[in-house]
């Protein structure tokens, strides 16, 4: 499939005086195919808005390459930019505006008839509040603002940074629904956000960012399966038989964990083998159960971000795709 | 054309360049009506009302001469030593009625011709000013709220967008001051006819106030270029009117207390009002009072420097160059974050 989005090595290294020298990229690689839904995970500091506002020309990388729709970024922008519709971290608009006004004022800028902004008004759900000034919206209106404002455009290319961020249970289930149907109609969104569980649910794949660099990519479903533990819970009809079940899995070179009343296995490619071994031993097993893995306990996993009782993780207490422990920053990390 | 339009009604729906707009329209009016209610026009009345305050005067001076005189005579039959009347009690006489000239009775009458070209000034001050805080607003609050950062999503192309932004200010600000400068023309020629003098016009004195209302116009745009370059520096409004306070209070209020502390000669030449004025009225004349020019009749004249609208027009040149070109470097190199 064509890609819409490509980039490979960016890099962004901020130099301070007293911060020292900060590598919010560090060859940094990303890939979105056409019609995909596709998630932007990464902790907080990572590099994700970063990553976006340098692909949307806000920021001047130091080094890789990126190409939307097939067109360098960022030298040939301006010649993408009406097919791509973004909004980039919390919303931001002039607060005595009115809605209406702001998004007017942005088609106006955009070449675009005026019947659009009521359309999008009416696609968010502001119609009846369109004639308020934004400074009187709650976090959650200026989010559905400023999805209307990047779908003005009606874009290619729709790169929403935290779109779910202050809306209701029914905001976010009617964004989900949203994202859906303009993946249907041809659309390519990249969704960043922190909520896991709808990125699991809308995207067709993800990106994983950790300290400036790409630490899983694919198809949501890949990138599960790559980092299931294959971790199996067994009870059996007796529970004075786990030790000896434990024991003779063990032989075979599963990983065993012996519970009060199961076993948890880690390392089981088939199952069934479980339960043949068990039965040769005369241990007859009353519940097999495979330990689904989430996206969250995956990105939890990938960037070493768990939270661990008794300790306080700081921002860029992270991990490195190649195992090594990431370089403390040379001063306070923040602002990716 | 579409981006140019769009700041365009942008600027006009800013609230802050309404009031400002309203505010500065509004103290102008102040000055018309205050022109208006403050003269008089001249006539066989006022000349004869004036005639008689100068014989009220002038008998008042005399019953006062009359009365000291007697006073003195009466002072000096008693033998009483006063120094402050003269030897000769005589020498008391009232002033000659023709001293006492009528038309310093006469009520204050605008005359169009002497006084309209000093009226240009306070007019170009009101146009600078909102000039400057607008254009300062206009761009400061588009950084500060994050508009600058959405438009250049859709418009990524951040010189044309900069320039774009201050080509619809400089539009918008012309759209205000042309006609409020026509109609400064046009109600204090009014208040001339009603209230004074528009005697002597040439067509000479119609071109030198045509000139100085351009001035006047050119200065305000200069005004509003720098507000707009410096707060789109600091991308906040705040940066350029703090700069322009600053430059006021410290760089030239305590300047010119500096200068004039340490004496040095032609403090005023340091000093921005200076050359807004001599912009204004093609020359101001410098004098230095602890020099001595000798002439030829032994008369001691200070030392002058002439600080010329061509002087003007090179620091207000330096200063659009300077600012704009740093606003627009930056616009260009620096992240927006």
């Amino acid at each position: 499939m064509p890609a819409v989005l490509e980039i490979e090595g960016l890099r962004k290294t901020y130099r301070s005086r007293r911060r020292g020298t900060r590598n919010a990229l560090d060859g940094f690689d990303m890939r979105v195919e056409v019609g995909q839904v596709h998630g932007f995970l990464g902790p907080n500091g990572s590099g994700k808005t970063t990553t976006l506002r340098t692909l949307l020309g806000l920021i001047r990388p130091d080094g890789g390459r990126m190409a939307i729709l097939g067109h360098e970024v960022p030298g040939t922008l301006d010649q993408v930019a009406p097919q791509v519709g973004a909004i980039v971290e919390s919303p931001q608009f002039f607060p005595h505006f009115t809605a209406r006004d702001t998004l007017s004022l942005l088609a106006g800028a955009g070449d675009l008839p005026e019947q659009r902004v009521d359309e999008v008004l009416e696609l968010v759900g502001l119609r009846d509040r369109a004639g308020e000034r934004v400074k009187t919206y709650s976090l959650g209106m200026k989010q559905r603002l400023a999805v209307a404002s990047a779908l003005l455009k009606n874009p290619r290319l729709l790169i929403l940074d935290e779109p779910a961020n202050g809306l209701d249970p029914g905001g976010i289930r009617e964004m989900r629904t949203l994202m859906r149907n303009l993946s249907e109609a041809g659309m390519t969104v990249v969704l960043s956000s922190h909520i896991l569980g709808e990125i699991q649910l809308i995207c067709d794949s993800v990106t994983i960012i950790s300290l400036g660099r790409r630490v899983a990519f694919g198809p949501v479903d890949e990138v599960l399966a790559q980092h299931s533990s294959g971790g199996v819970r067994v009870r059996l009809e007796a529970v004075t038989d786990l030790p000896v079940a434990a024991t003779a899995l063990t032989r075979v070179g599963v990983r065993v964990t012996t519970n009060d009343d199961h076993l948890m296995l880690a390392g089981v490619d088939k199952p069934a083998t479980v339960t043949r071994l068990l039965a040769e031993q005369g241990l007859y097993v009353s519940e097999l159960a495979p330990i689904d893995v989430d996206l969250e306990s995956v990105f939890l996993e990938l960037t070493a971000t768990a939270p661990v009782p008794g300790q306080h993780r700081q921002v860029d207490q992270s991990v490195r795709i190649d195992g090594t422990a990431p370089s403390a920053p040379a001063g306070g990390g923040w602002g990716a | 054309m579409s981006l140019f339009r769009t700041e365009l009604r942008r600027l006009a729906k800013r609230r802050f360049a309404r009031w400002m707009t309203a505010g500065g329209l509004l103290v102008l009016v102040l000055v018309v009506a205050g022109m208006f209610f403050s003269n008089q026009k001249i006539g066989p009345d006022q000349f004869a009302e004036a005639r008689r305050a100068a014989d009220q005067q002038h008998q008042e001076q005399v019953r006062w001469a009359e009365q000291e005189r007697a006073n003195c005579e009466r002072a000096k039959a008693a033998g009483e030593s006063v120094d402050y009347y003269p030897a000769d009690c005589a020498e008391i006489t009232p002033p000659p009625r023709e001293s006492i000239e009528e038309q310093w009775f006469l009520p204050s009458t605008f005359d169009f011709r002497k006084s309209f070209g000093e009226l240009l000034i306070p007019l170009a001050g009101i146009l600078a000013m909102v000039g400057f805080v607008v254009g300062a607003s206009f761009v400061g609050a588009e950084w500060n709220t994050g508009g600058m950062m959405n438009l250049l999503l859709w418009r990524p192309k951040r010189l044309t967008v900069l320039l774009t932004k201050l080509g619809a200010l400089l539009t918008g600000l012309l759209a205000l001051a042309l006609p409020a400068t026509a109609a400064w023309f046009g109600s204090m020629w009014l208040v001339a006819n009603l209230r004074g003098t528009t005697e002597g016009m040439t067509s000479g004195t119609w071109q030198s106030f045509l000139i100085g209302g351009l001035r006047g116009i050119v200065l305000a745009l200069v005004a509003a270029t720098v507000g707009f370059a410096l707060a789109s520096l600091g991308r906040h409004t705040a940066m350029a009117l703090g700069g322009a306070i600053a430059v006021m209070v410290v760089g030239q209020v305590g300047l010119g207390i500096l200068l004039s502390m340490a004496q040095v000669r032609f403090a005023e030449a340091w000093l921005l009002p200076t050359y807004a004025i001599a912009w204004m009225t093609k020359k101001v004349t410098l004098q230095d009072w602890q020099a001595c020019n000798a002439t030829y009749t032994g008369e001691c004249q200070p030392a002058t420097l002439d600080i010329t609208w061509q002087h003007s027009s090179v620091l207000f040149t330096v200063g659009v160059v300077l600012f704009l070109g740093a606003a627009l470097w930056t616009m260009r190199r620096r992240d927006i974050t």
